[in-house]
């Protein structure tokens, strides 16, 4: 027997209470975890976004095509360095809830406006660039379709039709890329804009939006204003801006996602650290003949206060990393599904350590103040009480 | 101080302040205790019986005067010293057990080990022996709950001796107990005094159970009214 099996033994002598206390905190991270990762991932393309990256997309709303003759005209405005641009595809893989983000792409371009983000293999950049029925794939989505090297694999359009009729158009896997950063998006399929503009039955010199990289971040404002300008009052007006600032104005048009999570995450909190610590202080005090039994005996008044501070620590700990566990296997889940909307779905490391700080700190303000209530117990008082 | 002497009382006072007033308890007691003595201390309720326990047990100070243990002042010692001296001179048995109720019958046995350097296999043979002492070797797994008021005072004592402390304090040791079973505690209480040469010193109500004691003392308002040495 040592302290720890003291720690033990008081911490399940009552199973319903401690199962109660853990479940609460239990709750408490599984939502933590989940709700954070959430907005990490929302966040994600704010937070990789380049600073000398900049995006052209159609004034009236992103949704509304440009003429492809617009990437030419930008390439030419002094301190742009390289131009390239997409075209959503809307893609699936065989049902519908296989979603697949697909962008049809003007390949050498992308590939030199994303070179520090996405990392392909050379030969595998050169296969594609000579096949136009060729795409890459993100690792993620190769890994949840099991796509190979050399596959032929047929993607469908909730969009697009093609000539053919059908909504489905056969492609050949020649690359598979990583990104260089973790959260770097992995799981999106390229492929070549001009086959698709040729295969599709809309046709038509569009495309969906304009990305390009200058060669001075601090030159940025210039160069968007000078873009815009050079559009007004055409056919299709441009709205220039930072991929940091794009991204952030793509999700606050769900609203202010960092106040709604803050909210949730501190009422759950408070919520479970009000609870907890009324339970950790009924416990101590149901203990208190116990603790005054254990100080008669000889057990230092310190070495009783570290062993209720270790027991509220354990608590917060079990119910925080089942938590935390459950958050993770949540994410895992919802990957698939939600692979389209947000690529870099990941619970990392981050996260995790934050989580267990919280944990620490949950135990530590839980269980401070009966652990100085049993510090403090005068074992005659204690007795008399008794 | 006669090396035969174990406790000391020298003119100690004891007074608490509730209100505005001052209540007095002990003024000017004096008491020796020698090794391998069994005292028992009667009195009426509120004679200070129990304080006088507490503060022969360190868990209580004097407001003023002195006492000795084994040749070394302690009414002066502060509370940390005197938690490590009560671990290692004292073996406390209270009237209600106070076993710890999620701890088998051995592993309360073992709680005062803790506070020494013994290792677990040493810890070990020394709970078995206390157990075997009391005669609850074949209850060592038993929980507390498990086990009758009587059985329940032997793990208590069987704690209170396996560190061998040298003094022993029992407050209203068998207060809790019918007749017959109060009288097997206090012939173990008996038979540590008398063929393991511990100091008892043992609260009580019970003129019975003081007749095991090797003489009594009776307190009434904070003084020793009486001598009483028992043959």
């Amino acid at each position: 027997m040592n302290d720890l099996y003291l720690i033990y033994k008081n911490m399940t002598r009552k199973p319903l209470r401690l199962f109660l206390t853990c479940f609460a905190i239990f709750i408490a991270f599984l939502i933590y975890g989940a709700v954070t990762t959430l907005k990490s991932a929302l966040d994600a393309g704010i937070d990789l976004a380049a600073d000398n990256r900049l995006v052209v997309v159609n004034k009236i709303n992103f949704t509304q095509p440009l003429p492809i003759a617009y990437a030419q005209k930008v390439a030419v405005v002094d301190g742009v360095e390289h131009v390239s641009y997409a075209n959503w595809f809307g893609g699936y893989y065989q049902e519908a809830r296989n979603q697949v983000v697909a962008m049809a792409v003007e390949p050498e371009s992308w590939l030199q406006v994303y070179e520090r983000e996405i990392v392909l293999p050379p030969e595998q950049r050169a296969a594609w660039l000579v096949n136009r029925q060729g795409v890459v794939v993100g690792e993620n989505l190769a890994q949840r379709l099991g796509w190979k090297i050399g596959d032929r694999v047929p993607v469908s359009s909730s969009i697009f039709s093609h000539k053919d009729g059908g909504h489905t158009w056969d492609f050949v896997v020649e690359g598979i890329f990583t990104g260089s950063d973790p959260q770097h998006d992995t799981n999106s399929m390229y492929l070549h804009f001009k086959y698709f503009m040729e295969t599709q039955s809309f046709g038509g010199e569009w495309i969906g939006w304009i990305t390009l990289t200058t060669a001075d971040a601090a030159q940025n404002q210039r160069i968007a204003d000078e873009i815009d300008s050079g559009f007004a009052n055409s056919q299709a007006e441009t709205d220039t801006s930072t991929e940091e600032a794009f991204s952030k104005a793509f999700i606050e048009q769900i609203g202010n996602i960092g106040l709604i999570i803050f909210g949730v995450v501190f009422m759950a909190f408070f919520t479970i650290l009000i609870l907890v610590g009324n339970t950790m202080a009924l416990a101590i005090r149901e203990r208190t003949g116990e603790i005054a039994v254990l100080k008669t005996l000889g057990f230092a008044a310190t070495r009783i206060f570290k062993m209720v501070l270790a027991e509220s620590l354990l608590i917060a700990l079990i119910g925080g990393l089942a938590g935390l566990g459950a958050a993770w296997l949540v994410i895992e889940g919802a990957k698939g599904t939600m692979a389209q909307f947000l690529p870099s779905l990941v619970l990392d490391s981050g996260i995790a350590l934050q989580a267990l700080l919280f944990m620490l700190l949950l135990g530590l303000v839980t269980g401070l103040l009966p652990a100085f209530n049993a510090l403090r117990l005068n074992i005659v008082t204690a007795f008399n009480r008794g | 101080m006669s090396q035969d002497v174990l406790f000391q009382l020298n003119g100690v006072n004891k007074s608490f302040v509730k209100g505005k007033e001052e209540i007095s308890i002990f003024n000017d007691l004096n008491l020796t205790i020698d090794r391998g003595d069994f005292v028992a201390i009667m009195g009426p309720s509120g004679s200070g019986k129990t304080t006088l326990l507490n503060m022969l047990g360190g868990v209580d100070q004097p407001s003023g005067g002195e006492i000795w243990f084994d040749g070394s002042r302690m009414d002066n010692l502060n509370e940390s010293a005197l938690t490590r001296w009560r671990a290692h001179n004292i073996g406390f048995i209270f009237q209600f057990y106070n076993l710890m109720p999620m701890l088998n019958a051995a592993r309360n046995v073992e709680l005062p080990l803790l506070l020494t350097k013994l290792s677990k296999a040493q810890r070990k043979k020394n709970v078995e022996t206390a157990l075997a002492l009391v005669g609850l070797s074949d209850r060592a797994r038993h929980m507390p709950s498990e086990m009758s008021g009587g059985q329940q005072q032997r793990v208590a004592i069987a704690r209170a001796v396996v560190s061998d402390p040298k003094l022993i304090l029992c407050d209203e040791p068998t207060g809790d107990l019918d007749r017959v079973t109060a009288d097997e505690i206090l012939e173990m209480l008996q038979l540590l005094n008398r063929d393991h040469g511990k100091t008892i010193v043992m609260v009580t109500h019970d003129p019975s159970a003081a007749k095991y004691a090797n003489r009594t003392l009776h307190l009434d308002k904070g003084k020793f009214v009486q001598r009483e040495l028992v043959a």
